[in-house]
């Protein structure tokens, strides 16, 4: 899943202090599963600012409303009828799903309420973790399924570097050293010997670093 | 056993500490309450394993909100007791009564009032 | 064996010479004399002085401008890469500008991660990492092309290094890593700094089972503590650094004042015990901002004088 973390109040208060009328906007996907903006922090957040309005002499109208998702027309499309009775609208969904909001609402201001982190898995409880930068072309295939890119501190394709220590990375303890796990788990596999096989030279035009990046289906278009 | 504690305080009971949300903290200070206070089993004594610990967090957590948005993290606390100490039970009520007293009212009512007026 | 570059480094290591290698950090600051100065120091103790390339993330006068003041006295550099700073656009062609100056050697590294220096808040680059720098000097070299696949007019001759940890964990790892680098093309390794021999010698031999000795230049990195705090900070503090317990003792138990020689002592006497492995093909010392103790070390660890070795 998008993990995303809500962002401080007061960095909201300063985004939307000169509204009258606001939209809190929650997501029913990601954002809910890490509990950073699905209906729950929407409801903690709205009664947060209507207090601090409230408390500041200032008259706020603050509505909440949750959507199963913000990142597709269709339940965007929910809101419709009613966005023009807002001044602004602060999403609490992905960083995808305020952008989709803003494009599709042109006119409305729209705020982000959590600040996106990355794509990872739930560990335990309140514990969050990266798993995946998206870069294209896969090659947990080769790594004994474990994410160099998203997961070493360098990105080595040809890990573990002098750094690692003790099964944790030199950047940090609390780091598990992505190299470590990786030779782990090719032990266990059978496969150590595919370790010293040299990973070539990675084409990163599929990643971030060739510009935004689109998939079409043709398949499935319309 | 009949103890008297304030009779200010409303309580709302619940099956364990474990339930209260922020929002429900929140909620209470939005319709004017001058504070709130928790009152868990003593910890470790959770008969839910940590419903009173997780508690305490979210308690917390009210308290950083209440401050960043000028209410006052103060009004919010959590006590723990066993479930059978009456007399701690009214200390506790007591405490917290003369706390909020010196705190004094809660902005939100204040603000309601003035827009009332 | 015979050799594949102009290299000085190369000559002496291909004659059958133990060879001595030091290394200097570049300023935190544009004065020149602050690397020739030191340069001066040790010149004619070692064959080659690396420059560090932005070590431990710390922004510094760069590795190749510092190599080019140490050519201009005729001194032999050996130009430390890390990948975390350039793409593959700039690895290239920071490799050539060394070229041009008639820089024979390369040290290829990954780099430490950015976090622990003055820039934590700055990006990384990581497009390719130290083994497959490896692999590009050697395209260019060897090939004389880019990685883009265009040929390169007056291709660099470079003699090939990167470093290898025998402490690092996996330990298991370490023997295969330095397989892999050698199938990328290393011609010479130098180790991070060695305290515990025992270690040490049981990655060697592991490596000489294998043959690799045979196929590359392992050197051997020293490093003299210059007190018992010293000491302690590389054990608890430096990631995959190894310093024994004995050593700290060691170091500990001598008075303050003494301490610097002792450190001295442990440093000599580290070359005289490793000189004698089958393996070792040199050292490569350093001494951190303590180049004055390098003639010192080279002299009593029976390194001095330097070979000669004849220009082509
Ligand atoms: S290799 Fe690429 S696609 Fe696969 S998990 Fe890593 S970043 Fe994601
Ligand atoms: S210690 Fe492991 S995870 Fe960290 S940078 Fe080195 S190889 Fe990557």
């Amino acid at each position: 899943m998008i993990v995303a973390e809500k962002k401080p109040i007061e960095e909201i208060i300063d985004y939307v202090k000169d509204f009258q009328k606001l939209l809190i906007a929650g997501c029913n996907e990601c954002v809910t599963v890490c509990e950073a903006g699905g209906k729950k922090e929407v409801g903690i957040l709205a009664s947060a600012l209507r207090m601090y309005f409230m408390n500041e002499g200032k008259k706020v109208d603050i509505d909440e409303v949750t959507l199963e998702r913000q990142c597709d027309h269709e339940y965007l499309e929910e809101i419709r009828d009613r966005i023009d009775q807002y001044d602004a609208v602060l999403s609490l969904a992905c960083g995808v799903g305020v952008q989709f909001m803003a494009e599709k609402y042109f006119s409305t201001p729209v705020f982000p309420g959590v600040n996106t982190c990355f794509m990872g898995a739930a560990e335990e409880r309140g514990v969050w973790s990266e798993r995946c930068q998206g870069c294209g072309q896969c090659i947990l295939g080769k790594t004994a399924g474990i994410c160099p890119i998203s997961r070493c501190a360098k990105r080595l394709l040809n890990g573990p570097c002098g750094g690692s220590t003790k099964g944790k990375c030199e950047i940090s303890k609390d780091l598990d050293c992505a190299w470590q796990l990786i030779i782990d788990r090719l032990k266990e596999l059978d496969r150590f010997d595919e370790y010293e096989q040299i990973m070539p030279i990675k084409d990163w035009s599929t990643e971030r670093a060739g510009g935004p990046r689109k998939v079409v289906r043709e398949d499935v278009r319309l | 056993m009949r103890i008297n504690y304030p009779g200010t305080i409303r309580i709302v009971r619940l099956p364990c500490t474990g339930k209260v949300d922020i929002i429900h903290i929140l909620r209470a200070f939005e319709k004017g309450a001058d504070g709130v206070y928790v009152v868990g089993c003593l910890e470790g004594e959770c008969r839910f394993e940590n419903g009173n610990l997780q508690a305490r967090k979210r308690v917390d957590q009210a308290k950083m909100i209440l401050d960043t948005i000028g209410i006052g993290g103060e009004r919010v606390w959590m006590y723990n007791l066993s479930s059978s100490d009456g007399p701690r039970f009214a200390e506790y009520a007591v405490e917290m009564t003369e706390k909020i007293k010196e705190l004094g009212p809660n902005p939100i009512k204040l603000a309601h009032k003035k827009k009332a007026a | 064996m015979s050799t594949r570059t102009p290299s000085k480094l190369e000559k002496i290591l291909a004659a059958g010479h133990l060879a001595v290698t030091s290394e200097c950090g570049p300023p935190r600051g544009s004065d020149p004399e602050a690397i020739t100065r030191k340069a001066e120091m040790i010149k004619d103790y070692v064959d080659a002085i690396n420059i560090t390339d932005n070590q431990t993330s710390m922004t510094r006068l760069c590795s190749l401008a510092s190599c080019i003041h140490l050519k201009k006295m005729g001194v032999e550099p050996t130009l430390q890469m890390v990948t975390r700073d350039r793409n593959r656009i700039a690895l290239q062609s920071d490799i050539l500008g060394a070229a041009s100056f008639d820089i024979y050697n390369i040290l290829c590294l990954s780099g430490d991660h950015q976090n622990f220096g003055d820039s934590a808040q700055g990006q990384n680059v990581f497009d390719i990492d130290s083994m497959q720098l490896i692999q590009t000097v050697r395209l260019m070299r060897d090939e004389g092309k880019f990685l883009g696949g265009d040929e390169i007019k007056r291709p660099p001759q470079m003699f090939v290094g990167a470093a290898a940890n025998p402490f690092a964990d996996p330990f298991e790892i370490r023997v295969p890593r330095l397989a892999k680098k050698i199938a990328a093309g290393v011609e010479f390794i130098q180790t991070q700094c060695i305290y515990n021999l025992e270690k040490f010698e049981l990655w060697l031999k592991q490596a000489r089972d294998r043959g690799l000795h045979e196929k590359v230049y392992i050197l051997a990195g020293v490093t003299p503590f210059k007190s018992a705090g010293m000491a302690k900070y590389m054990k608890n503090r430096v990631p995959g650094m190894d310093v024994p317990d004995e050593v700290v003792k060691r170091m500990s138990g001598v008075p303050k004042e003494k301490q610097a020689q002792e450190g001295i002592d442990i440093c000599v006497e580290t070359i005289q015990r490793l000189k004698e492995v089958e393996g070792v093909k040199g050292f490569h010392i350093m001494a951190i901002e303590w180049e004055e103790k390098v003639p010192e070390i080279v002299e009593r660890g029976g390194l001095y004088p330097r070979p000669k070795v004849v220009d082509d």
